[in-house]
């Protein structure tokens, strides 16, 4: 099977602070994978890697087959094709802890914005797909309502369908349901694992641990920037094989 | 000549310096407000114009604007260069070197503005734009400048008001505005208070527009901010 991500021997370092000191990954096609760990670890870090929003020390990220091309300008790494990475970027969607949301434009124009202009397709035929996205997250009525009029969890339901509007070859979250009010988890969590009942490639980095367990298919377990430990969500979640892994999963699936 | 005739008259004659002061004031927001976006752009992306843009700021705001204008009017054709450019017919004239002044002027004071408009910007709508695939001026034209200007709209406005004032000193290069005319009024019937008085009330009268015409145009590109209609 060919592999959606490959992570290799990813290093990031925020001023004198490594966050990441090596990580390596490898997504196949259909795969859902879960990134769990203490604050800190580096799992927003690596997931923001992906599509360079934080741009790595070093490491090599592949997508779809295509290398990221870098490069080092006074000593410090960018990316050697800007016309590239926006492409990339573009095959890839990505849900933000804070949703994001343009607040100048309503649901409808935040879904159809970048497939009209980045990705140059056609008005119509994007604001077809965008009413079919926004009904299968059960946001069919708030199409024309602006942001700020709109719950967390709604704000975060069309967030994903603007990420599935990009037609993305694989989905990244980032701890997409951290910043809801504890009744809106259920409805993102919902539309997230209906996604990964598709057969979608997903990353999700995620505090909920019986959410992770049950929708992905594989899990990792990071740790100081390392991976600690990774396999079957049975292994990860029901019996870990380190112990800090096992003592982190206790803490957080009791809660 | 009874008091009230000669608040009619002067009225009368004052108003017809309502279009030069508009055409002044319209042109220089216009082409200024087209430069501040430009510069305030460069200042906040292209490291190297920074310290160019720091200093026009700061040079354009720390002089009086009488100043500039005659250094402009009286200045530059004293540069043999300046008299034979093609840009000569214009900056013989009066009115185009008022403009100049004005524009440039408005200009450091809108880049100020526009400034603190792009610094309110959230960080998290040109992080999702950017993972959109969105750079450069795409992402400017779509999501940094329709947020950026529309926050900066009220300062805007008050820079749109103190340029109306500002094109009184047109008057000083020779300019038939509204000031210009009250001045000539004044030398020849010395009724400073009267003249003076009228001229205030128009130029109040024409802010006043002013204000309410940029209150609207800021409902008007904030349907976001206006209370949910279904």
């Amino acid at each position: 099977m060919t592999s959606a991500i490959v992570i290799r021997d990813l290093h990031k370092s925020f001023g004198s602070l490594e966050v990441l000191k090596g990580v390596s990954l490898d997504a196949a096609e259909g795969e859902v994978i879960s990134i769990i760990g203490a604050s800190g670890s580096g799992k927003s870090t690596l997931l923001r890697c992906i599509p360079l929003l934080e741009v790595p020390d070093s490491g090599e990220i592949i997508i779809g087959g295509e290398a990221l091309r870098m490069r080092r300008r006074h000593g410090r790494p960018e990316p050697a094709d800007s016309s590239q990475v926006n492409r990339v970027r573009g095959s890839l969607g990505f849900v933000f802890q804070s949703f994001n949301l343009w607040p100048h434009m309503t649901v409808l124009q935040n879904l159809i914005e970048a497939p009209v202009h980045v990705q140059k397709r056609s008005r119509a035929e994007c604001v077809a797909e965008a009413e079919a996205l926004l009904k299968k997250v059960g946001m069919a009525e708030k199409r024309d309502a602006y942001p700020v009029h709109l719950s967390g969890g709604q704000q975060q339901r069309a967030a994903i369908a603007r990420a599935l509007a990009m037609r993305p070859r694989a989905l990244l979250f980032d701890e997409p349901t951290s910043s809801l009010d504890p009744e809106l988890v259920g409805e993102v969590l919902q539309v997230i694992a209906g996604l990964a009942a598709e057969g979608r490639t997903m990353l999700i980095v995620t505090h909920e641990m019986s959410f992770a367990a049950e929708v992905s298919s594989r899990a990792i377990f990071l740790h100081a920037g390392r991976i600690e430990e990774e396999g079957p969500p049975k292994q990860v979640f029901g019996d870990p094989l380190t112990e800090r892994c096992r003592s982190f999963v206790a803490r957080h699936l009791n809660r | 000549m009874n008091e009230l005739s000669f608040i009619a008259d002067t009225m009368r004659q004052l108003l017809t310096g309502v279009p030069l002061t508009l055409e002044l004031t319209l042109i220089s927001v216009g082409v200024g407000g087209a430069l501040a976006i430009i510069l305030s752009v460069l200042r906040a992306s292209f490291t190297p114009f920074a310290w160019f843009v720091r200093l026009y700021v700061f040079a354009l705001r720390g002089t009086p604007l009488l100043l500039q204008m005659f250094l402009i009017y009286y200045g530059l054709g004293q540069f043999d260069a300046v008299q034979r450019s093609f840009l000569w017919p214009f900056l013989r004239q009066p009115y185009w070197c008022a403009i100049l002044a004005l524009s440039l002027n408005t200009a450091a004071y809108g880049s100020e503005i526009i400034r603190g408009g792009l610094q309110s910007v959230p960080a998290g709508s040109i992080e999702s734009a950017r993972v959109c695939g969105m750079s450069g001026l795409l992402l400017y034209r779509r999501v940094i400048l329709p947020l950026a200007l529309r926050q900066a709209l009220p300062a805007y406005g008050s820079e749109v008001i103190a340029m109306v004032k500002s094109t009184s000193l047109a008057s000083i290069v020779t300019l038939m505005e509204i000031s210009g005319i009250a001045y000539a009024i004044i030398s020849e019937t010395y009724r400073a208070l009267e003249v003076f008085l009228c001229a205030g009330l128009i130029y109040l009268a024409i802010n006043f527009v002013l204000t309410r015409a940029v209150a609207g145009l800021e409902i008007w590109l904030s349907p976001h901010l206006r209370p949910a209609t279904s």
